[in-house]
């Protein structure tokens, strides 16, 4: 190598230094504005600077001093829509990623176990009953967990296939039950009042989202996402497929069933409030991986973030684009499956 | 002694697909192992490795039953070539050499700086140290054997187990494949390796196991074993075993009926 050699290496690897500096902190940046414009966007308009000041002003525990009506719009009714669009877009595309490294599959996203079908019957069968919300909430997280859970048993007592292949199928089967389970419930709904409430919780929405909402299914995520980042760099390895990891040195046996239980515990909790929100898990993690590779310990981080923004960024169109609110599921869906198929003929590499 | 099997069984679930294999292998040895299709050599491999429990008999290293050993431990002992495939994600050539690194590393732990310089290490060994940066899913299938190979050294196991590593390369890379086992044999690890091909016995053996019907027929140096009644005997098909002129080797063609 020239004498020039180290200089250079030098030099880049300040570049690649700086370079990474920026990648950490202009995604969080792009993702406030994204925040302070859907706080000040909607059927009633805030200036962004009086955003800033009822932001500042809470932090700090002043008085704000703008008009009150701007504060409730703000705090009460926005913030809390764009705090859940943060946390359950991160949330689902986490899962997702998870899940595509794990099954090694595409088309995988965070309902392949039968996740949203579980906890949709629990929310359903909450409406049917007229619980409250809290409850109904509780019987969507615990709905979603008890599907994944009989997936997972179906897999460990069909022993003679592929575990994956097995875990799929069985999540195909187990959702189809509680798809018709769903399907008896509003056929047997009150039409007027509980049917339409049924059918906005499959649509998905965060109109209803509160802080307390967000603040209940927090810790369930962040237990979900902690084994997740742990386990980073072990990740990678699972995506090999079973034998090769195992022959590695990994203990996929532990590992599996771990990563199915955390990204399980983050899907349940999200939908838990928001009801089905679907593409998100599928399409952000693709989208990731042509950003920053398939390495995990990358993949993850740029999932979470990109998640974050694309949930928030729909619930803005969600709320702006038309005269009544669009129902989340419907738009994820208009713009997933279009972009989902222009990947699937564009982008080699994260198929390939 | 390094590895040595004692009179195993293998097979799946219920099923004993072969009995009765004893064999060692002592550091610096290649073992050559063929055998016709749906013989038993991919089940016995993956017995050795772990990856299924031994129906009967024992596999083991320096002594020691591999039996109790964890994934980690047996990983560290002998790795594992499998045949060339298509990885699903777009890994470049060092991340996949590097995930070679797992068994010597915590379960939380990410590789570090001397991880990633024995990873170039092992890329330097098999001559492929320009490819660290290529797309694994995008190089060529000779490359992406080397690569494996590679990943299986970056490990620094005592053995390697390669299951076909000749298998759907062309002609080339196939004679480049053994010459690399060759060399990673004379630095002193221990090399099993599963061929269709039993001119590669010749080519890089210093023993041959031959695996008919679950059973080994026979178990012995290329030119004891390599012979034209035991190939009659694996694949059905007359073999002429001649001695290929100006090398100490023989040669295998088959003879149409």
């Amino acid at each position: 190598m020239s004498a020039a050699g180290p200089a250079l290496s030098a030099a880049g690897a300040r570049g690649r230094r700086a370079a990474g500096l920026a990648r950490a902190v202009l995604p969080g940046l792009a993702l406030l504005l994204l925040a302070l414009v859907s706080l000040a966007t909607g059927r009633y308009a805030v200036p962004v600077g009086d955003v800033f000041t009822v932001l500042a002003a809470k932090l700090l525990g002043l008085a704000a001093g703008v008009d009150p009506t701007v504060e409730t719009v703000v705090m009460q009714v926005r913030l809390p829509r764009v705090v859940a669009a943060l946390v359950v877009g991160a949330a689902l595309a986490a899962a997702g990623s998870t899940y595509q490294g794990l099954f090694r599959n595409p088309l995988v996203s965070p309902d392949i176990l039968g996740v949203s079908a579980g906890a949709s019957l629990g929310a359903v069968l909450g409406i049917f009953l007229s619980l409250p919300v809290i409850a109904i909430q509780l019987l969507a997280f615990a709905g979603g967990l008890a599907a994944v859970g009989a997936v997972y048993a179906v897999g460990l007592a069909v022993r003679r296939h592929d575990p994956v292949l097995t875990l799929v199928l069985a999540g195909v089967a187990v959702g189809a039950v509680l798809g018709a389970a769903i399907s008896l419930l509003k056929v047997m709904a009150d039409p007027y009042n509980q049917l339409p409430a049924i059918t906005y919780w499959l649509l998905g929405s965060l109109a209803a989202s509160t802080l307390g909402d967000v603040a209940a299914i927090l810790p369930a995520i962040l237990l979900g996402l902690l084994p997740l980042v742990l386990l980073r760099w072990r990740m990678n390895l699972m995506s090999l497929g079973e034998e090769e990891a195992r022959a590695l040195g990994v203990e996929t046996r532990a590992l599996r069933p771990l990563f199915i239980a955390s990204a399980t515990l983050v899907t349940a909790a999200a939908v838990s409030v928001t009801g089905v929100i679907g593409w998100i898990g599928l399409i952000v993690p693709h989208v990731a991986r042509i950003l920053v590779g398939p390495d995990f310990g990358r993949l993850l981080p740029t999932s979470l973030v990109l998640g974050a923004g694309y949930l928030l960024a729909v619930d803005l169109a969600a709320r702006t684009i038309a005269p009544v609110e669009v129902p989340l599921g419907i738009l994820t869906a208009l713009i997933g499956a279009p972009f989902f198929l222009w990947l699937l003929a564009t982008a080699k590499r994260s198929f390939a | 002694m390094s590895l040595a099997v004692e009179d195993l069984a293998f097979g799946y679930g219920s099923r004993v697909v072969g009995s009765g294999i004893s064999l060692a292998l002592e550091p610096g040895e290649v073992l050559c192992l063929l055998g016709p299709n749906g013989g038993g050599k991919t089940t016995l491999f993956k017995t050795l490795l772990g990856l299924l429990p031994a129906k009967a008999g024992r596999v083991t290293f320096a002594g020691a039953d591999l039996a109790g050993w964890s994934r980690a431990e047996r990983a560290r002992t002998i790795a594992y070539v499998p045949q060339a495939h298509a990885a699903f994600f777009p890994f470049t050539v060092r991340e996949i050499v590097l995930m070679g690194r797992a068994s010597r590393l915590k379960p939380f732990a990410s590789p570090g700086r001397r991880d990633r310089e024995i990873a170039d290490s092992a890329l330097a060994t098999l001559g492929i140290g320009h490819l660290g940066e290529r797309i694994y899913t995008e190089i060529s299938g000779g490359e992406r054997q080397l690569v494996l190979i590679a990943r299986a050294l970056a490990g620094e196991p005592r053995l390697l187990v390669m299951d076909e590593p000749t298998a759907s390369l062309d002609f080339g890379n196939q004679a480049r494949v053994l010459e690399r086992v060759r060399r990673l044999s004379e630095a002193g690890i221990g090399v099993i390796l599963s061929t269709h091909d039993p001119d590669h016995a010749f080519l890089c053996a210093d023993r041959v196991a031959l695996l008919h019907g679950g059973r080994l027929v026979a178990l012995g140096s290329p030119d004891a074993t390599v012979t034209r009644e035991n190939l009659r005997l694996l694949y059905g098909i007359e073999v002429a075993v001649v001695p290929l002129p100006g090398h100490a080797r023989s040669v295998c063609a088959p003879v149409l009926a």
